[in-house]
């Protein structure tokens, strides 16, 4: 495919295009992911993520400056919630990113979540396959300002980092499954607010707990990302974390992890689309659907007979 | 599915993006992704944005006054990078008299003060992403 073949040449317009044709379920997206899929593996693959107004957007800056000036090329893969109601989104992570955008090194793509739930679009990992095989040695995927239960990232990247900000009640938050769970790295933004001491050794204690389950204990940073205060030292770990898992062997272990996600997703869609889409099983499912209103079935039973051939 | 995607973006020197922010609102609600740039932004960084971010259309919001310099480069720098095929619209203060030149030049609607957002949504149902 051309578009495949440009990309592979690191041509910018190409991978926006693609990108598009997957992220559209366009139905030349399987055949361009099954051609992409032989040259990626190469990128580190980190996520972003935490609370809504901690600085996600612009830890990404400033990570990503910080890359660029030790000589690596950059992806960011950024999303924001779509409405529920109209379809429709507000892109806005580039605003605190323009300086990024006519760097030669960095490609930069803001997705809507089009109705997926986790914090990231269904189409993010697909996202970051399309700048793995284009070439970038980091990619940052940032999830949607994300609660307790968003930690579906970690199903699409090698390393996360969680990013929290004093003062957002988090010594009850500490102790909750879900968000806190999933940090590799933690990162306290805007340290320079009051409560940043307290954050830090609440997250120290989290970080405790997780050197007994495994070797790699999360270290703790605090930054203003604003004025790049303490980023060097983020990145630093970033890098160490990828070193920790390829020599301790967890790099293969997320991989499959990876691939096992990867592959679980495409069964569900195939699935979905087999039961809406496929032909004469739009006819079937308002038939069965229909039974259902009129509780003439269940709508468990129903379900079963939708999906028996 | 297809969505329409739109870069509101804010060229040159000037404060003021009520007139912007209220677009890009005004299309999120009519169901379309709308990619903010914020303020300050050169034509180089609004171009580059246009192609990575794949939009169907670049919306232009300038009240300093520069738009005769600051538009038409935009068109130029897409069309160089082989992105011609993005539409460029216009909003902002521009005088009646620019609004033929701007045409000229290539942007493909000009919205000025008193534009309905009504006129503006069809504007993009009907021309984007062909």
């Amino acid at each position: 495919m051309e578009l495949v073949d440009r990309l592979l040449k690191g041509d910018k317009r190409a991978a926006a295009k693609l990108i598009s044709l997957v992220e559209n379920e366009d139905k030349e997206a399987s055949a361009v992911l099954r051609e992409l899929y032989q040259h990626t593996g190469k990128t580190h693959i980190v996520g972003i993520t935490g609370p809504s107004g901690v600085g996600k957007s612009s830890l990404v800056f400033g990570l990503t400056k910080v890359i660029r000036e030790r000589g690596k090329k950059v992806g960011i893969v950024a999303i924001d919630p779509t409405s529920r109601f109209t379809g429709g989104a507000i892109l806005g992570d580039r605003i605190r990113m323009t300086e990024l955008s006519t760097d030669e090194g960095v490609f930069m793509r803001s997705m809507g979540t089009r109705g997926h739930h986790g914090g990231i679009a269904r189409a993010t990992t697909e996202a970051a396959m399309v700048l793995d095989a284009m070439g970038m040695d980091v990619v940052f995927v940032e999830t949607v300002g994300a609660g307790q239960s968003q930690s579906m990232i970690w199903e699409c990247v090698h390393t996360s980092v969680l990013v929290e900000m004093p003062g957002m009640g988090d010594e009850i938050q500490a102790l909750k499954a879900g968000i806190l769970e999933i940090g590799d790295i933690f990162v306290v933004n805007k340290g320079d607010r009051e409560g940043a001491d307290q954050l830090v050794k609440e997250l120290e204690s989290v970080a405790e707990y997780k050197a007994m389950e495994q070797e790699w204990k999360p270290p703790v940073h605090v930054t203003i990302a604003t004025d790049g205060q303490g980023i060097e030292d983020v990145v630093n770990s970033i890098e160490n974390h990828l070193e920790y898992l390829k020599e301790s062997g967890e790099y293969q272990k997320r991989e499959e992890e990876r691939a096992k996600g990867e592959f679980t997703r495409t069964v569900q869609d195939l699935l979905l689309k087999k039961a809406f889409d496929g032909e004469g099983s739009k006819k079937k499912f308002d038939e069965l659907l229909r039974e259902v209103m009129e509780k003439k079935t269940d709508p468990y039973s129903a379900a079963e007979k939708l999906l028996e051939d | 599915m297809k969505k329409i995607r739109v870069l509101i973006a804010k060229p040159g020197l000037d404060g003021h993006d009520r007139g912007a922010k209220v677009v890009a609102r005004a299309l999120r609600d009519a169901g379309m992704e709308v990619i903010y740039t914020g303020l300050h932004q050169t034509p180089e960084m609004i171009a580059e944005a246009a192609i990575q971010e794949d939009v169907d259309v670049v919306g232009l919001s300038c009240l300093s006054g520069a738009h005769m310099t600051l538009f038409p480069r935009v068109v130029e720098l897409l069309r160089e990078k082989g992105a011609g095929d993005i539409l460029v619209t216009a909003g902002g203060i521009i005088p009646d008299e620019d609004v033929p030149k701007l045409k000229e030049a290539g942007i493909a609607a000009t919205f000025g003060p008193g534009t309905s957002l009504k006129e503006i949504i069809e504007f993009h149902r009907k021309n984007a992403g062909k």
